[in-house]
């Protein structure tokens, strides 16, 4: 019995680390069209940088907030000068998404160059780096920390989306970006606004996500490809489906590897080819 | 208020529209007709800059030169479009659709929610409703509302009556020429005659991407060559 519980909470937390990455990735799709590939980018340079604050500041929080924040400021840098210069509709998909593919492998070497090859961890503070016992099972503290923060920001984005003229704005894009310029709504600054506000999210998630399973070269492409999972299994560009689909993404990644370690990809990957062929635009996406 | 100039546009290698030149003047509904695929849409998406023209003389909006501008400046500079198709925005409620675009506008803010819902009273009854909610008609009064709260100047309606019930053709006749009583400047686009002879003040016929026909609407109506050669009636 406390296997399935130990492993339920963390398949779940997991899910929350992964909400914080699939979330971002799938409000870009929505509001622009475009894979953004370098978001598992994103997710290590905040995991990078976290460390160097914690080395030089000794302030764990202080890397959350300054880690986050610079993969914010390259986000936005990316979407003004690379992205937007594209122009949008379908001719310019293509091109942009070649640029984020272009990032993906600058920022991997410029990481290797910066930090090193040897994996790294951030260094999570002492209240955070211990476990709670419940009815004679161990939760470990920081894990509980992930799913909070992971929670408290699916919930601010969802109150964001809809309870906001922001929100309005980008849910409008998300239906029908052209018709939303018709409306005089500049919808390259809302898409720039996005493209920073997913790289805060990712940014965030490499910080968290950097006290556990720690950052190395290679996390990148380890990292996307949960985060394509989520978002088809979820669909693309809605909310609510990032949130299922990390949960599920969680949870099965988790269960995949303790109950048959050998088949740990295909337990992940098989569920998202059955929703692909059967409902191709995910569980909550709209064609 | 509106001038285009010999205006070329593609989409890809199609050559849709084949140096297209009208005006629509201060306080006047000009109405644009012709079969599917003439590029009466073409026309207005290049107006609105949705799909920019790849060479043109210049189009003139109150006369500045909107050829290269985004759509949201010309929006902002006071144009307002009725899309093709209505494109109301389903994750949006009614209310949402409507103050989304809102705006004082050059006028200084004639329309608000207030009297958008006395003109459209079926919409203020569902003003929480999504938009995916409405039947077609109240679809179609949403759009055009819609463009009416960003406070317009000049308003590009295409196809405001398709696939409208007679009753409703009427309702949105009615709205039109309201408008133009006070003193809103329209392009009208319509497959329906009767419709747009009723509306304009002058229309212009469209053939393969060309002006084919401009006249009085009395004219067309008597021109029974260019109906049934162009119209198909």
């Amino acid at each position: 019995m406390s296997f399935w519980i130990e492993q339920t909470f963390a398949g779940l937390s997991y899910g929350g680390l992964l909400f914080l990455l699939a979330s971002g990735l799938s409000l870009i799709f929505g509001v622009m069209r475009i894979i953004n590939m370098a978001h598992g980018s994103y997710f290590i340079l905040g995991a990078y940088i976290g460390v160097t604050v914690v080395e030089v500041t000794g302030s764990w929080l202080l890397a959350l907030l300054l880690a986050s924040l610079a993969v914010a400021i390259l986000g936005i840098f990316m979407h003004r000068f690379f992205l937007r210069v594209l122009g949008h509709g379908v001719a310019a998909e293509l091109p942009q998404v070649m640029i984020t593919v272009g990032f993906l492998f600058i920022i991997q070497q410029a990481s290797i160059d910066i930090w090193g090859g040897d994996p790294m961890i951030v260094k999570v503070p002492s209240y955070l780096d211990w476990s709670m016992e419940i009815g004679g099972i161990f939760f470990p503290v920081y894990r509980i920390f992930m799913l909070v923060v992971a929670c408290v920001m699916a919930v601010t984005l969802w109150l964001g989306l809809e309870k906001t003229r922001a929100g309005a704005m980008v849910r409008a894009s998300v239906d029908d970006s052209e018709m939303t310029r018709g409306l005089g709504i500049n919808t390259e600054r809302l898409s720039m606004a996005i493209f920073g506000l997913g790289a805060f999210l990712a940014g965030l998630g490499g910080v968290i996500g950097g006290g556990f399973i720690g950052v190395y070269p290679g996390l990148d492409f380890q990292i996307l490809p949960l985060a394509f999972a989520v978002v088809i299994i979820g669909g693309l560009g809605t909310l609510r489906g990032a949130a299922l689909g990390s949960l599920i993404v969680g949870l099965m990644d988790t269960f995949g590897k303790a109950l048959f370690p050998e088949l740990s990809y295909f337990t992940l990957f098989a569920p998202m080819a059955i929703v692909l062929a059967i409902k191709p635009t995910g569980l909550f996406g709209r064609a | 208020m509106l001038r285009v100039e010999d205006i070329h546009t593609y989409y890809g290698d199609s050559y849709v529209l084949r140096g297209v030149s009208l005006e629509v003047p201060q306080g006047s509904v000009i109405a644009l007709l012709g079969r599917n695929g003439v590029g009466k849409t073409t026309l207005v998406r290049s107006i609105i800059g949705f799909t920019q023209p790849r060479e043109s003389k210049g189009i003139f909006f109150k006369d500045v030169d909107i050829t290269q501008k985004p759509t949201y400046d010309i929006v902002e500079m006071g144009m307002g479009i009725v899309p093709q198709g209505r494109r109301v925005f389903p994750s949006l409620s009614v209310e949402e659709n409507l103050t989304l675009g809102a705006s004082k506008g050059a006028e200084g803010g004639k329309w608000n929610l207030e009297r958008i819902y006395e003109l459209f009273p079926v919409l203020a009854k569902r003003s929480n409703h999504r938009g995916n909610k409405l039947s077609g008609g109240e679809q179609q009064m949403l759009a055009v509302a819609r463009a009416l709260m960003t406070n317009p100047q000049l308003l590009l309606m295409d196809e405001p009556t398709e696939g409208l019930a007679p009753l409703l053709v009427r309702a949105v006749g009615d709205i039109i020429s309201h408008l133009k009583e006070e003193g809103l400047s329209i392009l009208l686009v319509e497959q329906n005659l009767s419709f747009a002879l009723k509306m304009a003040d002058h229309v212009h016929v469209m053939s393969k991407g060309q002006i084919v026909h401009s006249s009085s609407p009395q004219e067309l109506t008597e021109r029974e060559d260019i109906k049934s050669r162009y119209l198909g009636v």
